[in-house]
């Protein structure tokens, strides 16, 4: 692909420069030929490094020589950095040392893209005329001129073999001055194809599987009547009985534009073997050439030339899908170097050989974090899975196995048996890429540190590295297993604060704040008081290992915090057990079509799971008021009685503040009561969050409680309970007075308060923003135990008003989006670390410093 | 808050003598101002035979909360440690000791200008002091105030809810003192011990502490046979608040999201086992053992996976053969105090090159732990949930895959050889599980056939012929590493 011309024949006609859209562009000439105003005249003024520029940086001044090493080492480090990025980068220095090349050059293959060198090589006269012009260098001695071009000259006809793909050499001022740059795209972008396609497995000449498997995804005489186009993963040939014919019909596809095709490390060896290079005749090369010895020499040479024209791997669909033969990690994609095409073929090994003599290879699947899908085959499987978004087709077809293809952008899974074993394999089939069955975690870098998350609903919300690290700390230490780990409920804000005489939180507010955001409709949720709970349920334990990986437990039931509710997992499974039946007997499997459901809900009662919290701060604050007030009222009442003066209003005052502590203490008894193992026990659901394929988050909250009446009447067991709403339409006065009564009433009665949602769930504001998903109005009573016992005095209420709201709100809502993307992702089958990282980004988020008590 | 002070007359001398030694005039009552409320003094009754003085603390409870603590973002204030759920308006705290020295300051320097000669004398006092936080309960009360010459102390316990008996006692106590001993001596005792037994967070900050102690002890503080504990206690807790706060805030928001006591969270340091300065016998025995691995092995860079304290990276520091030491934890106070106690920032440059902390977590592959001679896990699996373990045992074997790695454990069937451990107890509270030696063996060996490693197993501690050494020790060696070393050694000799 090299290409050097120097074409002198016409000075005038203009000169085109072809540049790879992806590489590094290295400018060689003397000082003062011109190098800056070619730059500027053909790349964008980003694009471009200059050493003088960089000079500059380091010395304050650009013509410093003294200064060059450190200039350099920026230079190539804003190089590196640019190139890294996937940026075109035109590298401004004289460049007529080979060193100095030499670097670059090797720049360019760190970052695997193609180094191409432009050289300005025009006489010394211009140089020094042009230098001359110069006030900062017009004092340069013309002998370094000299030394430049003699440099120059000395390197020209080396540049290729220093490394360069291409080479345009410019030798007169008209010719630099008539060239013109033009962007080519490199061979693997076929981004501007968006498909259909269908991405077919290792065939390994299987042509009769691959003709059945052609009719299956609908292809006639090698053409799609929807126009699909078929994407081949390499390995056509080898081992099997037909290696000609599988070519004759990939080769016909591609030809008639019907197909793309990616070259496995066979065609490579067979492409070899055709060039008379000397290869071994090994695995299963032996039989492919006593079949070829059967065609004829045109064919053998059609053979060569495709084999020689193939592309190590495509980038496609907008860079959404990449495809080869072996794997490529998210670096590589869509560049162009030595290493990029041999890990296309070959994959990563780590140097070791296993028992059969076979390289390790390397599990890059594990550590892809990419956003394109890589689609590659290579590595035989028993069956395919994703993992982090890349997806091995190869099913072993020669093996005995089955051959493999995907519908892309489906993502649907088309597969036909092999009809017979085609050739033994060395070792058995095993799956080698850890899918989700074998405990293997997540990696550190999936959450650490100040990370941004993209979310659908919420754009970029960003992580602070001391909340991962307390993440970190909870999530690895007490949270549940990540792969039961599907969502953590976000955090909600409270309704405005009321200036209602006797209350801090009150529902006009809230119905108020929903007006205003445009929501007409919105249901008001009994709030249970007891422990946020989400519970994950399978159907059964073959659901939860085949869908989420685990061996043995049958769904979880954790904390907002992803802990575990109970040490012992009987217990869980006895949980979990109740509300299997209750979905069974209420068909929800069947109506939702899934064989696993993820809820909200709240446990009860709060003592079961927050005693220690109980006994060490409300309980005691308890004991400590009844420990104190008797002595100290009745000392006060002695004092009173033989005549000491001026007590009247402190005695009165104790007696308010020994009421308030007792209905504090009785505030938080409705909360607590005795349980056995389950007896006692309750769990209200409120929400289901996803099942298979879908997230339920914008299900309208009617739908939803219909369904959680459902589960409801469909438990025996009394553990499921039913959650009391009413709906409020917010521009109605009545139907807020309504609300407002419904709430005095359940409040009144030591309700915790509600939730007021809206009804339709999922909602925009009119400027298009998320409006909350609940705002919670909490019960004078129950305030209590959040503001303390003499909250309700009126010189404590007048102060406690002044809280801030604004923060919570923010953080309710960035939570919110991320726990949409947790789901969304999740009902996507994405994998498993894109799940986590939202997860665990609500767990950050939740350690962010906010009022604890809003 | 609220205790009184009672005391008996005689013909020469009336009860109501009190008054003048309180300065405060039984007739009457008086309100005054301190830092954190108002503070009452009343006499229910004042005859000759007998007078009783109250002292009653009015807390502002939102005051308290709100105080000193600035805006926080958002505006609200950041009060992650401070409650409006407090028991402080009502228990005798520090905050009672501190309206004590305000109200009865001369008292308290057993000054009376009126009747200096009844100062100086002990007298019938009786001190009730109905809901005295006591961290130590009814026993630790006996021991503070059963030295000071009290003829009866009685010290209640209180339930916590009588409607839930199961919960037991709350950790207070009606405390009531009876005996004849100075006024001055008397309130001094309540100064220091009030805020000793509580042992709480205290509210205030003051660098003369100790001066105060000093002062308030003289006479009764040099002599106590609780000394010790009554001096750190009354030290501990000032200066070591905010910065523990500053530690810990996103942990006590975590633990308050999910309404858990933040200890139960961060509990990653265990301050009272095996500190620098107080080491464990066989914590030293342990490092040892694994020392002596490390050098067996040839180790020169070594993680410390779960390094708490950064007790053994110190150790590893002091061999110059360990070139690199990695200390991770998954717990940032944990590093932060490893951090302070190697005094990583005042090391040389050549010192601080060898050593690194960083938090990590072995419940998820880190890259960073690739290509090391050796890691340690002492004493790190039992901290895991057993279904966690798959996890810990892939990041360590499948993808760091250190040459050696060693592994120790509690043997659980030693258990029966400690005498303060109750049966069926494991010896800490974050043990989810404690293995026998056939568990730990059996894990091991599978874990060794499922990644290539060989292994052995070494008793550390005294190794019972029943059952067994207190700790056990497993080390893995990489297989793979050893064939290629073999190879490696043939090439070599060929070459030769």
């Amino acid at each position: 692909m090299t290409s050097t011309d120097t074409a002198t024949t016409n000075s005038t006609s203009k000169r085109t420069l072809p540049v790879t859209d992806l590489s590094l562009v290295v400018l060689i000439g003397a000082t003062g030929s011109g190098k800056s105003t070619f730059a500027r005249a053909h790349f964008k003024p980003t694009e471009i490094i200059s050493s003088d520029f960089c000079r500059g940086l380091v010395a304050d001044d650009e013509n410093d020589q003294s200064a060059s090493g450190d200039a350099f080492d920026v230079l190539h480090y804003i190089a590196g950095k640019r190139l890294a990025a996937g940026r075109l980068t035109v590298v401004d220095a004289t460049s007529v040392q080979s060193e100095s090349r030499k670097q670059l050059v090797s720049l360019a293959r760190e970052h695997d893209v193609l180094p191409i060198a432009i050289v300005l090589d025009l006489p010394e006269a211009v140089c020094a005329e042009r230098n001359a012009a110069r006030p900062d260098r017009a004092g340069m001695p013309r002998h370094v001129i000299a030394r430049h071009r003699r440099e120059l000259h000395r390197s020209l006809r080396g540049l290729e073999r220093e490394g360069f793909r291409k080479v345009h050499i410019l030798r007169s001022v008209e010719e630099v001055e008539s060239a013109e740059v033009v962007l080519e795209k490199r061979y693997n972008d076929l981004t501007h194809l968006t498909g259909p396609f269908d991405i077919i497995g290792d065939i390994h000449g299987c042509r009769s599987e691959l003709d059945t498997l052609l009719g299956e995804l609908g292809y006639v005489d090698g053409a799609h009547p929807e126009g699909r186009t078929a994407v081949f993963v390499g390995d056509l040939v080898d081992r099997g009985p037909d290696s000609p014919g599988v070519l004759r019909r990939v080769m016909s596809m591609v030809a008639a534009g019907n197909a793309l095709c990616v070259p496995g490390n066979h065609e490579n060896k067979l492409g070899r073997y055709l060039k008379g290079r000397n290869v071994q005749h090994t695995h299963g090369l032996a039989e492919t050439i006593e079949q070829l010895e059967k065609e004829s020499d045109e064919f053998r040479t059609l053979v060569r030339e495709f084999i020689d024209g193939l592309v190590s791997h495509y980038v496609l669909d907008g860079g959404k899908l990449v495809v080869c033969h072996a794997g490529l990690p998210e670096k590589y994609h869509g560049r162009t170097s030595g290493r990029v095409r041999s890990h296309a073929l070959y994959g990563d090994t780590t140097g070791e050989t296993d028992e059969f003599g076979l390289p390790v290879r390397y599990p890059w699947a594990e550590d892809y974090r990419g956003r394109a899908a890589v689609v590659y085959g290579h590595t035989p499987v028993p069956s395919t899975s994703w993992i982090n978004n890349t997806i091995c087709l190869d099913t072993g077809a020669v093996f005995g196995g089955k051959m493999t293809a995907l519908r892309w952008p489906e993502r649907e899974l088309v597969d036909v048996p092999a009809e017979q074993v085609w050739y033994e394999p060395v070792k058995p089939l095993t799956t080698e890429a850890p899918g989700g069955l074998d405990g293997r975690p997540l990696d550190l870098a999936d959450v650490n540190g100040r990370r941004i998350v993209e979310t659908r609903h919420s754009g970029r919300v960003a992580v602070r590295e001391e909340n991962a690290a307390a993440a970190l700390e909870v999530m690895s230490r007490f949270a549940v297993d990540p792969r039961l780990l599907a969502y953590l409920p976000p955090t909600m804000s409270p309704t405005g604060t009321s200036n209602v005489d006797g209350y801090l939180e009150h529902p006009a507010e809230a119905f108020a704040q929903y007006k205003s955001d445009g929501v007409g409709k919105v249901v008001c949720e009994e709030k249970h008081m007891g422990s946020r709970a989400v519970a994950l349920v399978c159907r059964d334990a073959d659901v939860a290992r085949e869908r989420f990986g685990v061996e043995g437990p049958t769904g979880a039931l954790h904390t907002r915090t992803g802990r575990p509710f109970f040490s012992d997992g009987t217990v869980t499974e006895e949980i979990l057990g109740r509300l299997r039946t209750a979905v069974t007997e209420a068909g929800l499997w069947d109506e939702l079509d899934t064989d696993w459901l993820l809820l909200d809900a709240e446990l009860m009662p709060w003592s079961l799971k927050a005693s220690g919290l109980l006994r060490t701060q409300y309980a005691a604050v308890g004991a400590a008021s009844r420990a104190v007030f008797p002595g100290a009222v009745s000392v006060l009442e002695a004092a009173v009685a033989r005549g000491v003066e001026g007590l009247d209003g402190l005695l009165a005052k104790q007696y308010e503040r020994a009421a308030d502590a007792a209905a504090f203490t009785d505030a938080y008894r409705r909360y607590c009561w005795t349980t056995e193992g389950l007896d006692g026990v309750r769990l209200a659901p409120f929400q289901l969050l996803a099942a298979q394929g879908r997230s339920l988050a914008a299900v309208p909250h009617d739908e939803q409680l219909a369904w959680l009446d459902r589960l409801v009447e469909h438990d025996p067991t009394g553990l499921l309970q039913t959650t009391r709403r009413l709906v409020v339409d917010t521009g109605d006065e009545a139907s807020v007075q309504a609300g407002t009564d419904w709430w005095l009433e359940m409040t009144g009665r030591g309700g915790e308060g509600m939730v007021v949602k809206p009804l339709q769930a999922l909602v925009r504001d009119g400027k298009g923003r998320l409006v909350q998903p609940g705002i919670k109005v909490r019960g004078r009573e129950y305030l209590r135990i959040i503001y303390g016992p003499e909250y309700t005095r009126p010189e404590n209420l007048a102060r406690l008003r002044q809280r801030f709201l604004g923060h919570k709100r923010s953080l309710a809502l960035r939570e919110y989006g991320l726990g949409l993307e947790a789901l969304d992702r999740l009902a996507g089958g994405e994998p498993l670390w894109r799940v986590h990282e939202a997860v665990f980004a609500v767990l950050a988020l939740e350690s962010e410093p906010v009022d604890p008590r809003l | 808050m609220f205790l009184t002070i009672s005391t008996y007359g005689t013909p020469e001398r009336p009860a109501t003598e009190l008054g003048f030694l309180l300065h405060k005039h039984p007739e009457k009552a008086q309100t005054f101002s301190t830092s954190h409320g108002t503070a009452h003094v009343l006499y229910p009754e004042a005859t000759a035979e007998r007078c009783t003085a109250a002292l009653l603390l009015e807390v502002d409870p939102v005051a308290l909360v709100r105080r000193g603590k600035g805006k926080g973002r958002g505006g609200a204030p950041d009060a992650a440690l401070a409650q409006y759920v407090n028991d402080r308006p009502y228990a005798a705290s520090s905050l009672l000791s501190v309206a004590m020295s305000t109200v009865f300051k001369s008292a308290l320097r057993g000054v009376c200008e009126a009747r200096p000669e009844l100062a100086a004398e002990p007298m019938p006092l009786r001190i009730e002091v109905p809901a005295l936080p006591a961290r130590g309960g009814p026993d630790l009360v006996q021991k503070l105030f059963g030295p000071l010459g009290w003829s009866s102390v009685v010290a209640e316990p209180v339930a916590l809810d009588e409607q839930f008996p199961e919960w037991g006692d709350s950790r207070y106590v009606r405390l009531v003192l009876e005996g004849e001993l100075r006024l001055a001596d008397a309130l001094r005792q309540l100064y220091v011990l009030l805020p000793v037994l509580d042992d709480a967070k205290h509210y205030w900050v003051a660098p003369d502490e100790v001066d105060k102690l000093l002062r308030a002890g003289e006479g009764w503080l040099a002599e106590h046979p609780e000394q010790k504990l009554i001096t750190s206690r009354y030290l501990s807790h000032r200066w070591g608040l905010t910065r523990q706060a500053m530690e810990a805030l996103e942990l006590v928001r975590l633990a308050e999201a999910d309404d858990s006591e933040v200890e139960e969270i961060d509990n990653a340091v265990d301050e009272t086992t095996d500190t620098e300065d107080t080491p464990v016998p066989l914590a030293v025995q342990r490092r040892e053992a694994i020392l002596e691995a490390l050098r067996a092995a040839g180790a020169g860079r070594v993680l410390d996976l779960g390094c708490g304290q950064g007790q053994l990276v110190h150790e590893l520091l002091k061999d110059v053969r360990f070139t690199e030491v990695v200390g991770v934890d998954v717990s940032m106070r944990a590093l932060n105090i490893a951090a302070r106690r190697l005094r990583i920032e005042r090391m040389g440059e050549r010192q601080s090159g060898r050593v690194k902390l960083m938090q990590g977590s072995l419940a998820y592959t880190d890259k960073r732990l690739k290509g090391y001679d050796a890691a340690v896990l002492s004493e790190v699996i039992e901290h895991l949930d057993l279904p966690r373990l798959p996890a810990l045992e892939y990041a360590v074997f499948g993808t760091a895959r250190p040459g050696t790695v060693l592994v120790t454990t509690p043997n659980v069937e030693y258990n029966v050889r400690w005498e303060t451990l109750p049966a069926g107890h494991v010896r800490h509270g974050d043990h989810r599980f404690e293995w026998t030696r056939e568990e730990f063996r059996t894990w091991a060996g599978a874990v060794a056939e499922r990644h290539g490693y060989g292994v052995e197993f070494v008793a550390v501690g005294p190794d019972d012929p029943e059952v067994g050494p207190p700790t056990q020790m497993a080390v893995f060696t990489m297989a793979a590493k050893n064939a290629k070393n073999d190879e490696t050694d043939k090439k070599e000799a060929k070459a030769a």
